[in-house]
């Protein structure tokens, strides 16, 4: 019954003397969502790429539905997935309609099971009032939930959506979110890459964390999260905050202590006392909050901006 | 296998998941059928009214193959292979460069099961046939301009067919190397224009230089214009072996060569 969809297996990708992708292995189950989350460059949309048959590993297996092998099985795989990439690809001269039935051809699928299909997929979408609309009429989020929707015309076992709500407004997000989160209730599976931890905390049930290639932590949020940092978070900013850093009366009272520009973070289990020290500094502004994936992505990975990727 | 080979040069794997991609292009021409084809063909019928009138009455009568033709027929048939080749390399270069490079067309399409060497084989099979309807729509004019009531007519057009095929081929080797469309200039100026001016569309190509005709004769638009234009003038083509050799090898070679580099520039 549990037989994996989707398998991989030290899987690595080298371009010229830089690997890339290194030595990578992971799986996701029938009804789950999995979020692989990682800086720019860590290797995520490279993965994907050769999950999807379109770049080849130097070595490594990629083996689909209990038997099907990328890249050699590609077009038999490809027949059962859904893909929404980063960029979409919608055809800027047809409707919103038309892109779908477009699309469905290059299934194979009759027209006739196509347009039956249609309607079903535009109301999902939140686009049935835009079905003769081309995608220069709609907002970037219509766009997003017609890729979506374009990508389950073949009514497919396993979703690969690569950052699926980059650049959109929080609206927008919001509803791609209830989108997904309705197709796994249905049970649909999800790969999904993504920047943002509360899409990772809100949708997937199992987190794979890259940096620079390699996997650096998998687990589910919560136990990550348990796992990686302490309970609570208190962050200090303002002027002369940074300065508390080295403050040893404070530090005593927290776990782990991180400056990032401005602000000092204190890590702690328990921040009462840590609460209650920082009375002394009344014109410093604290925010407490419990830890989060974010917290998590940030100690793991570093602090340090990555823009080469 | 693969969506994309890992040996470039490995033979082509095609199979009929080319057609809803050929479909796609059809359903997006239909939309602009009436503008384009004015296009298509308004240029070609400029050059035959200026030329084949303007000039043809000046040069009157040409001697061909010991048969005395007037020069709109001569020119006439002639510049419908131009018109195949330009209609095909036009679709082939800037059309198809859209969908690949501007608008991610081919990214979207291989995220479904079909392989790109199947892409490859549908745009260069819709550029011929878009050759086919300009062809098609200016034989029409012609037909109505009294300017040829040869019967063979009817074989003109599968040969200009097959003109299509094989400048859809070259033209798609420069659409896998183009990083913009500036680079279609080169192909524009340094292959298809000097082509023009010696495969004999304007003038015969006896009057060229011997060491030009040389290559001239082997040209594709030569063997074009070699085919097409007896059958104008109600007569077989000679050599039609020859001429039809040259041209299934062009598109053969060109196609191999264009498909391994669109999979070199696919490849990652």
């Amino acid at each position: 019954m549990n037989t994996p969809l989707l398998s991989v297996n030290q899987l690595v990708k080298r371009y010229g003397q830089t690997t890339v992708v290194n030595d990578l292995s992971f799986h996701i189950n029938p009804g789950e969502c999995l979020g692989v989350i990682g800086p720019n460059g860590a290797g995520k949309t490279t993965t994907l790429r050769m999950c999807l048959g379109l770049s080849e590993p130097d070595s490594g297996a990629i083996d689909y539905f209990g038997g099907q092998h990328m890249p050699q099985d590609a077009l038999a795989i490809k027949a059962q997935l859904g893909v929404v990439a980063q960029m979409d690809t919608l055809d800027p001269d047809f409707t919103a309609e038309e892109n779908l039935l477009v699309f469905g051809r290059y299934f194979g699928l009759p027209d006739a099971s196509i347009r039956e299909r249609i309607p079903k997929l535009l109301e999902f979408a939140a686009l049935s009032h835009k079905a003769k609309a081309k995608p220069g009429e709609l907002s970037g989020g219509m766009k997003r939930r017609l890729s979506l929707a374009r990508a389950l015309i073949n009514q497919p076992r396993l979703l690969m959506l690569d950052e699926p709500t980059t650049g959109l407004d929080p609206q927008a997000r919001h509803l791609m979110w209830e989108r997904l989160q309705l197709l796994l209730q249905e049970g649909k599976s999800i790969l999904l890459t993504t920047h943002f931890m509360d899409e990772a905390e809100r949708l997937c049930s199992r987190l794979l964390v890259l940096d620079q290639g390699r996997k650096i932590a998998e687990g589910t949020p919560r136990d990550l999260i348990a796992q990686h940092l302490e309970a609570e978070v208190v962050e200090v900013f303002g002027q002369g905050a940074v300065a508390l850093a080295q403050e040893a009366s404070l530090k005593a009272l927290a776990q782990r202590v991180e400056v990032s520009g401005e602000t000092v973070f204190f890590y702690t289990h328990d921040s009462r006392s840590l609460l209650n020290a920082l009375q002394a500094w009344p014109a410093l502004r604290t925010l407490h909050r419990p830890s989060n994936l974010e917290d998590l992505f940030l100690k793991l990975t570093g602090r340090q901006i990555r823009e080469e990727g | 296998m693969s969506q994309i080979q890992n040996n470039i040069w490995a033979a082509p794997r095609l199979s009929m998941r080319w057609w809803p991609v050929f479909q796609r292009n059809w359903l997006v021409w239909k939309k602009l059928a009436i503008p384009s084809l004015v296009g298509n063909i308004a240029e070609p019928l400029m050059w035959l009214v200026a030329f084949g009138y303007g000039l043809g009455s000046l040069v009157g009568q040409i001697e061909l193959g010991g048969e005395k033709v007037p020069y709109i027929l001569f020119l006439a048939s002639g510049s419908i292979c131009m018109s195949a080749m330009n209609a095909a390399t036009f679709e082939a270069l800037y059309s198809a460069f859209s969908r690949m490079h501007v608008q991610k067309t081919w990214d979207g399409i291989m995220n479904a099961p079909v392989r790109l060497d199947d892409v490859v084989l549908a745009e260069m099979l819709w550029a011929a046939f878009k050759a086919l309807f300009t062809v098609t729509a200016i034989l029409g004019v012609m037909l109505a301009l009294g300017i040829s009531h040869s019967p063979k007519l009817l074989v003109a057009w599968p040969v200009l067919l097959g003109v299509g095929i094989t400048f859809s081929c070259m033209a798609l080797i420069f659409n896998a190397l183009a990083k913009g469309y500036d680079f279609f200039t080169y192909y524009f100026t340094l292959f298809l224009t000097p082509m023009m001016f010696l495969s004999g569309i304007f003038f015969p190509r006896d009057q060229l230089p011997p060491f030009v005709r040389v290559i001239a004769d082997w040209l594709p638009l030569s063997a074009a214009v070699d085919l097409v234009r007896p059958l104008f003038m109600d007569r077989w083509p000679e050599h039609a072996l020859r001429h039809g050799l040259v041209l299934v090898v062009c598109s053969v070679v060109s196609f191999w060569v264009a498909l391994a580099l669109t999979r070199k520039r696919f490849r990652s």
